[in-house]
């Protein structure tokens, strides 16, 4: 699914990993450790002394920004920059052990809108790193449009998203920019507010920033602020996005890098992960999202066009709040990887009655398929029927089927024959029929 | 280019995905295509030279290469890339087609390529004018023209959806499923689609709407268009710019799917990987509403949808389309278990090479075998002094008399008593790097040492490195002072007939030097007969390539294998006449060295 974001441990640990190729000329300590609880801590400050010489910083890890002003930022005990590890271990003990309320809009100091509430699990702990406001600084990448632009700005934190329109200058480089183009076009549009002594140090480290995100496959890179004093550099908070479709290319470059849920996100059903693992294991595709696992409507829709229409019409005809999941197999499945599916979202169909007494929809539908053989991935969803009728039968469910292309008469037929064998309710239906009009028909029931 | 692809166009298919070729050619005979539109298949990892696919009820072989530089020189008129390769290395073959050149679109079917190479791919692409259809789709079609792959899904399908002739509708879609279903659609609610191309699923494709309509804008064929867009991404409005400034003027119906997106947060993915939207602008509802207001036909739901192409197409009050005349492809068919490609005993007469065997066979036709073996084995014509050269080389090896292995072997058997064809194959069998083979050999290294450009004592070296003594090179008895009168025979002639003989030239001049080491060491018959037959394939316009292939596949041991059968014929025919008993080896001239084996 192409973008996906990291920690800001991992995106600063990828840097380091690289950071003699692409920052030569600075100095960067990568005094940085990631734990999970207040003993963690303490079991790497064995073999990492700074962790006891010096004064630490501590926050959460987790995919959200505006850490300082959920609280969630520990800086200080009595004083800033006086806190200690026994200090940073008790305090992260103390914030993942119960639920915390986590604001992603302020107005001003002001939360606005409602928060997401989650347990806190991943720390970074960093050395307190005292320096001037003027030597803060912010950079970031991104891709717009076609191209790759690149964020400067002599303010770094909040200022510079505060003030973005006046405190930031952008550049823009085409894909195929060369390195030359692109170090002196930074060189030529360094933030006015940069003071003259830094300016090509400044430059030099934004186009040793924007060549790694290029190189490493990035597909956002945020360091909001970095600090900047002679050729040292410090990485106070980062945010990054890979692209994760080069993760093949980028196996040793990137390291053990792991795509977490976002704080507040409902973690992943064992059954997603599941589907998740067979899709990567094949060429076909398997996709599975659980919106509302106790609603009426399930779809098992072939091709990643028609599980969206599919969607569109629920929502149209019945409204979301009936529309149980959402998902698509395509690319020519096989029997076996069809049934896994199929059998995965009967199980979890079947577990609940209707809370109203009411017959659930399944609806299997699809297109009029290029190259996925209908007959075949039927056979799959029939074995799938011949494991679950009894629960099916339970519940209520009332199957819908739409499918054209490659094999589809003997398909449909096969599926009309097994499910009349089971005893389950079917209405089937060809290319004759438009392909979402059976949900029009499920619901005029 | 109005038109995407016309009743000529021919692709060259990067990885050799049969089901989908097949569809292809059961496109083309369907639609009475004249040429296959496949003309080269890339396979890298194949060892064959061609796959076998049917035409209809017939089959047809279209050659497979191991690299798209080679299958684009071989067929240069194929200026289609359907490149099939994995997510790891589509970007590699797309920038190398880009590369060779000649190119006029390349499709990639591949889902999930690395979004820098995509990008880098696509805008490469674009600044050498070549359209690219994807990554992640399943192509584009022009009805009754040209069809990639699977698009359209099976033939049967494709009649029903009336995509094997051209309509009115111009159609773009980003999904290759809905795209087979808007064609459904279109054929039920209009006539059909002029041309069709889904766009692809991934975020970074190459053409966009915007690329495909404009050039449907001016196809005269295309009469209205239908857009399929999706949430995400802000390509619709590029759409409702250019029906605001007038590029667009034929209707267009528009509608994006994926609705349902604005009541989830952003971590629910729909559909493809392009389908996320950023801003609102980017949703599908908006983009419903701008297109709408443009003037664009937009339905209420995506259910509307068929009942507004209809509204639209009947207000066009379009000209029926007269069906075209098709050929049934048969769903039975059996696969050939042989290929015939020199002769042929189907018609009245038996022919060789497409000439009839009366036509060469009599003096009359001032034919000779020479011209027989050309066209049986090269299926080619060659001129007078080619033939005659065969010939000459065929009676310079028919004998080399009784003594040489071969023909002993042949006599010996004879004499026990076996028939004329087992005591010639025991002499033929004998056949090989000792015996006969030098020719091959010969011709193997010269050509090596000419190719690579080695003087001779270059070439001296490197057969010293390889530790063989030169092929070709050396007799017995004979030397330059007396000399072979056969190499001098074959040396005339080929000074006197052939246009030119390089690699002789260059033999003589390492004959000069391994001469002045030994006086035998001259260049021998045999040697001379594979240098002159290289040199006789070069003047014949063949390339070194197929040259190297003649030698690689034994070709030129033929000549000697069919000579010598002569002479040995002429021996095995001579011991039958000769009545000769079975011949028993005197023990004499047999040196015993048998030691007691030992316990291990």
């Amino acid at each position: 699914m192409a973008q996906k974001a990291i920690r800001e441990y991992d995106a600063k640990s990828i840097l380091a990993k690289h950071w003699d190729k692409y920052f030569p000329d600075f100095t960067y300590a990568y005094e940085t450790v990631m734990v999970q609880n207040g003993s963690e801590l303490k079991e790497e400050a064995k073999s990492k002394s700074w962790l006891n010489e010096k004064t630490l910083v501590a926050k959460p890890d987790m995919l959200f920004g505006k850490r300082g002003k959920n609280g969630l930022v520990l800086f200080k005990d009595a004083k800033p920059g006086d806190v200690t590890l026994e200090k940073a271990a008790s305090w992260i003990d103390e914030k993942a052990s119960a639920d915390q309320s986590v604001y992603f809009s302020f107005d001003g100091d002001t939360p606005t809108g409602e928060p997401s509430i989650d347990r806190l699990t991943h720390f970074v702990v960093e050395p307190f790193t005292p320096h001037e406001q003027a030597e803060e600084y912010y950079v970031s990448a991104t891709v717009v449009g076609d191209d790759d632009v690149i964020y400067m700005s002599a303010e770094g934190g909040m200022e510079v998203e505060e003030g973005w329109d006046e405190k930031v200058t952008e550049v823009a480089f085409p894909i195929t920019a060369t390195e030359e183009e692109i170090a002196e076009k930074i060189r030529a549009n360094v933030p006015a507010d940069v003071a003259d002594k830094d300016k090509a140090q400044f430059a030099e480290f934004c186009i040793g920033f924007f060549k790694a995100y290029r190189e490493l496959n990035f597909a956002y890179l945020e360091i909001n602020p970095f600090v900047m004093q002679g050729n040292k550099i410090e990485l106070l908070d980062m945010v990054a996005k890979l692209d994760d479709t080069a993760g093949f290319m980028m196996v040793d470059e990137w390291g053990n890098v792991e795509y977490p849920t976002a704080f507040g996100m409902e973690a992943k059903s064992p059954e997603v992960e599941a589907i998740e693992e067979a899709d990567a294991k094949t060429g076909a595709s398997l996709k599975l999202t659980l919106l509302k696992p106790e609603a009426r409507i399930w779809t098992m829709v072939a091709g990643g066009g028609a599980s969206v229409v599919y969607a569109d019409t629920i929502a149209d005809f019945a409204g979301i709040e009936d529309l149980a999941n959402y998902g698509e197999y395509s690319g020519g499945p096989t029997t076996g990887e069809t049934r896994f599916y199929a059998e995965t979202l009967l199980d979890l169909m079947t577990r609940e009655k209707d809370a109203q007494g009411r017959d659930k929809i399944l609806i299997i539908g699809g297109a009029i398929a290029n190259f996925t053989d209908v007959a075949k991935t039927f056979t799959g969803i029939i074995q799938a029927f011949e494991e679950y009728a009894d629960k099916m039968k339970e519940v209520g469910i009332k199957i819908y089927v739409r499918r054209g292309g490659p094999n589809y008469e003997k398909g449909l037929k096969d599926i009309k024959e097994a499910a009349d064998r089971l005893g389950l309710y079917i209405e089937v239906y060809g290319p004759e029929t438009h392909v979402t009009d059976i949900v029009r028909m499920a619901l005029e029931k | 280019m109005e038109q995407l692809y016309t009743k000529d166009t021919q692709a060259i298919f990067w990885n050799n995905n049969k089901t989908a070729i097949q569809r292809m050619l059961d496109y083309d005979y369907t639609i009475q295509r004249k040429t296959p539109s496949v003309a080269a298949i890339v396979a890298p990892t194949s060892g064959n030279k061609f796959e076998k696919f049917f035409y209809g009820p017939d089959e047809v072989m279209i050659p497979l290469f191991k690299t798209t530089a080679d299958a684009k020189a071989a067929q240069p008129q194929a200026d289609v890339l359907l490149n099939f390769a994995s997510f790891r290395t589509a970007y590699d073959v797309t920038m190398e087609a880009l590369e060779i050149g000649g190119f006029s679109s390349i499709m990639i079917t591949a889902e999930g390529i690395p979004e820098r190479l995509a990008r880098a791919m696509n805008q490469t692409a674009r600044e050498q004018g070549v359209i690219v259809i994807g990554p992640a789709t399943v192509g584009a079609i022009t009805p009754g023209a040209f069809k990639v792959a699977n698009i359209g899904g099976t033939i049967t399908n494709i009649v029903q959806s009336k995509l094997h002739r051209a309509g009115s509708c111009g159609l773009v879609t980003r999904s290759g499923g809905l795209f087979n279903e808007l064609s459904n659609i279109i054929s039920i609610n209009a006539d059909g689609i002029a041309e069709g191309v889904a766009i692809g699923g991934d975020r970074f494709v190459g053409s966009v709407f915007i690329d495909n309509l404009l050039r449907m804008e001016k196809n005269p064929a295309v009469k209205y268009m239908i857009l399929l867009g999706e949430v995400g991404g802000t390509e619709e409005y590029k759409v409702i710019e250019a029906i605001k400034d007038g590029r667009i003027t034929k209707p267009v119906i528009a509608w994006c799917i994926g609705t349902i997106a604005k009541y989830y947060d952003s971590g629910v993915q729909f559909g493809h990987a392009g389908a996320s939207a950023n801003a609102e602008s980017e949703t599908a509802e908006f983009k419903n509403k701008a297109m709408a207001e443009a003037g664009i036909h937009v339905p209420a739901t995506f259910n509307d949808l068929p009942a507004k192409i209809k509204e639209v197409f009947e207000s066009l009050n379009l000209d029926p389309i007269p069906e075209p005349e098709m050929n049934i492809c048969p769903t039975v068919r059996r696969s050939k278990e042989f290929i015939c490609t020199i002769s042929d005993d189907r018609g009245d007469e038996a022919t060789y090479a497409g000439f009839p065997i009366s036509s060469v066979a009599t003096p009359d036709t001032g034919k000779g075998i020479g011209d027989v073996v050309s066209l049986l084995w090269f299926k080619k014509q060659y001129p007078k002094w080619a033939t005659d050269f065969i010939e000459t080389v065929i009676k310079t090896v028919a004998d080399h008399g009784p003594a040489v292995s071969g023909a002993h072997n042949a006599k010996v058997t004879a004499r026990a008593g076996k028939s004329v064809v087992e005591s010639l194959v025991t002499g033929l069998l004998t056949i090989g790097p000792r015996f006969g083979g030098a020719i091959d050999g010969a011709a193997k290294y010269f050509k090596h040492a000419d190719d690579n450009g080695m003087d001779p004592k270059a070439f001296l070296n490197y057969m010293k490195g390889e530790g063989v003594p030169i092929p070709g090179i050396g007799h017995r008895i004979k030397s330059l002072k007396n000399p072979d009168l056969r190499v001098t025979g074959l040396m005339n002639y080929a000074k006197e007939h052939f246009p030119s003989t390089p690699l002789l030239d260059y033999a003589r001049t390492v004959e000069a030097l391994t001469t002045s080491k030994k006086e035998n060491l001259i260049l021998n018959v045999d040697g001379t007969i594979g240098i002159l037959m290289v040199d006789m394939w070069r003047a014949l316009g063949y390339s070194e390539e197929e040259i190297n292939e003649f030698i690689e596949s034994g070709t030129l041991n033929a000549f000697f294998i069919v000579g010598r059968s002569i002479g040995f014929i002429g021996h095995v025919l001579d011991e039958k006449r000769l009545a000769m008993p079975m011949y028993r080896h005197p023990m004499d001239d047999i040196l015993y060295d048998v030691p007691m084996a030992e316990k291990i």
